[in-house]
């Protein structure tokens, strides 16, 4: 299976880099280390988020995963606009449950602006695995839903 | 006997190493593995035999269809059924289409369909969109707590309205054997008509369309060792002359002027355009492979490899297993503290290849109450040993997360 294993880590590669990921990102190839797993089972800003000004739910129908993200928005002025406090809610694998609350805690008082320029690159350095095409969704599910409520 | 260690050298793609680990292909429920002489009929067809069918005069044009014709022949006789109640399709989807569609042109507002709480998307989506566009009632059969159909509640729901019973025969999620039998009965009772989903019964038990009296049954080729891109639709000749047919274009013709056109006889009524006439050629080859091993052995070698699997894997501290104790080819489980996904990702580093999900039955698992399993299939070239490997690798993944 070499030869096809090496086709499909160019294909990943070229995936990537369409992407608009880094090469010199290095990733590991072990896709449970402590960290996902602890993000996992200790979820960071998990729960309901009482005083939400916004929220949406996304699903991930390959894994039956649903998310839902709830965020607390101060500020007036489009470019005043900050994210307050996060939380998420939902079910799912590992990686994609990992890959929300490593996000939330990684956009907790950033700004709007800056939260909706978030590059998938930057989900995938956070979560610091080499993650397949085929779980690519899982891993940016958490990312989508952010930028989604963002849109609204 | 099935020597499944023996049989696995007709596969190619199973001498291949998986993270330099043997491979141990666990998803044929999905899409089964294919043996050399079925590759082999096809490399053989296409370099030797290929034209179009019932077109080209020529030799090349007869030898083909010829070949072609054969094929639907030994479809007819690896089910009990006479060759012109064959019709190829491109999947079991698309003959699940065939027939919410063409059937479908007769019935009226308020009559019924039943179907039951297992069944796969195809034949399901399908009939709720006849349903919704047509004005009719799709009600199902109950599931009961072990996996097995509400025999009782099947009795009730089929009334002098229900129109159509459609069941699958294999659940592809739990591995119940349905009694279709039964089932096709108290559809005629009924005056509605009788048709089986096959998809995962055809390729692991040996399947008697007369024996079952069913009206119609569909199955898939590439869960038969076969090639992707060709199914097959069998239907009783009575309905079959008397249904519209599903495609229009070349081929399903008699005759067209530019005022209209006539149809062909069946089968071909239903095989609009150049079918897939390698695939076909190549799911020949696919039923020469499986019936000479046998379809009676075939079904106890699957029978045992379930009862081996529920066996070994119940020992497992976290495990649920779901489906009926006596199941047929497929095993669903889940572990505790471990999401479906994360195991299947775990079992791959270990060489096994599972499917992890809804499994195309999303109102099943609702009803199971999870968001998906990890399922485990099998097929006449796995052995007692890949389940040793599955149950080492589950063991492996919990470790993992107990991390």
């Amino acid at each position: 299976m070499n030869a096809t294993k090496e086709k499909m880590k160019e294909n990943q590669e070229a995936e990537m880099k369409n992407a608009g990921l880094q090469e010199e990102v290095r990733f590991s190839d072990d896709l449970y280390r402590e960290h996902i797993l602890d993000h996992f089972k200790n979820p960071r800003n998990f729960g309901e988020l009482r005083d939400c000004t916004l929220r949406h739910k996304e699903l991930n129908p390959l894994c039956g995963d649903e998310m839902e993200i709830m965020l607390k928005i101060n500020g007036q002025q489009a470019q005043e606009k900050k994210l307050a406090d996060i939380s998420f809610q939902g079910q799912g694998c590992a990686i994609s449950m990992a890959a929300a609350s490593l996000l939330s805690e990684h956009v907790k008082g950033k700004s709007v602006e800056e939260i909706k320029n978030v590059q998938p690159e930057e989900m995938l350095g956070l979560l610091g695995i080499q993650v397949g095409v085929v779980r690519m969704k899982c891993a940016l599910l958490a990312l989508k839903t952010l930028q989604k409520v963002l849109e609204e | 006997m099935i020597n499944a260690n023996k049989i696995r050298e007709d596969f190619p793609i199973l001498q291949q190493k998986a993270y330099g680990k043997r491979l141990v292909y666990l998803d044929s429920a999905a899409t089964a593995q294919k043996p050399q002489a079925m590759l082999q009929a096809m490399d053989t067809f296409y370099k030797t035999s290929y034209a179009n069918v019932h077109r080209g005069i020529y030799q090349l044009g007869e030898e083909a269809t010829l070949q072609y014709e054969m094929v639907r022949e030994k479809v007819a006789k690896f089910i009990n059924a006479q060759r012109e109640e064959i019709i190829f399709t491109k999947s079991a989807t698309e003959a699940a289409n065939l027939l919410a569609h063409s059937l479908g042109e007769k019935l009226q507002e308020g009559d019924e369909i039943l179907l039951t709480e297992m069944e796969h998307h195809s034949n399901l989506v399908p009939w709720q969109q006849l349903a919704k566009k047509k004005k009719l009632v799709v009600k199902y059969i109950l599931l009961k707590n072990d996996g097995t159909l509400d025999m009782k509640a099947a009795r009730e729901l089929c009334t002098k309205k229900t129109k159509i019973l459609s069941t699958v025969h294999v659940s592809n999620v739990l591995g119940t054997i349905n009694p279709v039998k039964e089932l096709m009965a108290l559809a005629h009772k009924q005056g509605a008509l009788g048709i089986i989903d096959g998809a995962q019964s055809v390729p692991h038990l040996p399947v008697d369309v007369k024996e079952l009296d069913c009206d119609f049954l569909f199955f898939s080729g590439h869960k038969l060792l076969g090639p992707s891109g060709v199914g097959t639709l069998y239907g009783k000749r009575k309905h079959l002359e008397q249904m519209e047919p599903f495609l229009f274009g070349g081929d399903m013709i008699k005759e067209v002027s530019f005022a209209g056109a006539s149809w062909n006889d069946v089968p071909w009524k239903f095989e609009a355009g150049t079918p897939n006439i390698t695939g076909v050629i190549g799911l020949g080859a696919a039923i020469d492979y499986i019936s000479a091993l046998g379809m009676a052995q075939v079904a106890e070698h699957g029978k045992e490899l379930i009862a081996y699997a529920r066996q070994e894997l119940a020992k497992i501290s976290g495990i649920t297993l779901y489906g009926p104790k006596e199941g047929i080819a497929v095993v669903s489980f889940s572990i505790l503290g471990i999401p479906p996904h994360d195991v299947a990702a775990l079992l791959d580093r270990e060489g096994l290849a599972v499917r992890a999900g809804n499994h195309c039955a999303m109102p099943l698992l609702s009803k199971l109450g999870v968001p998906g399993t990890v399922r485990a299939s099998f097929s006449v070239y796995n052995a007692k040993e890949d389940v040793d490997v599955l149950v080492a690798g589950i063991k492996k993944a919990q470790e993992v997360f107990r991390q």
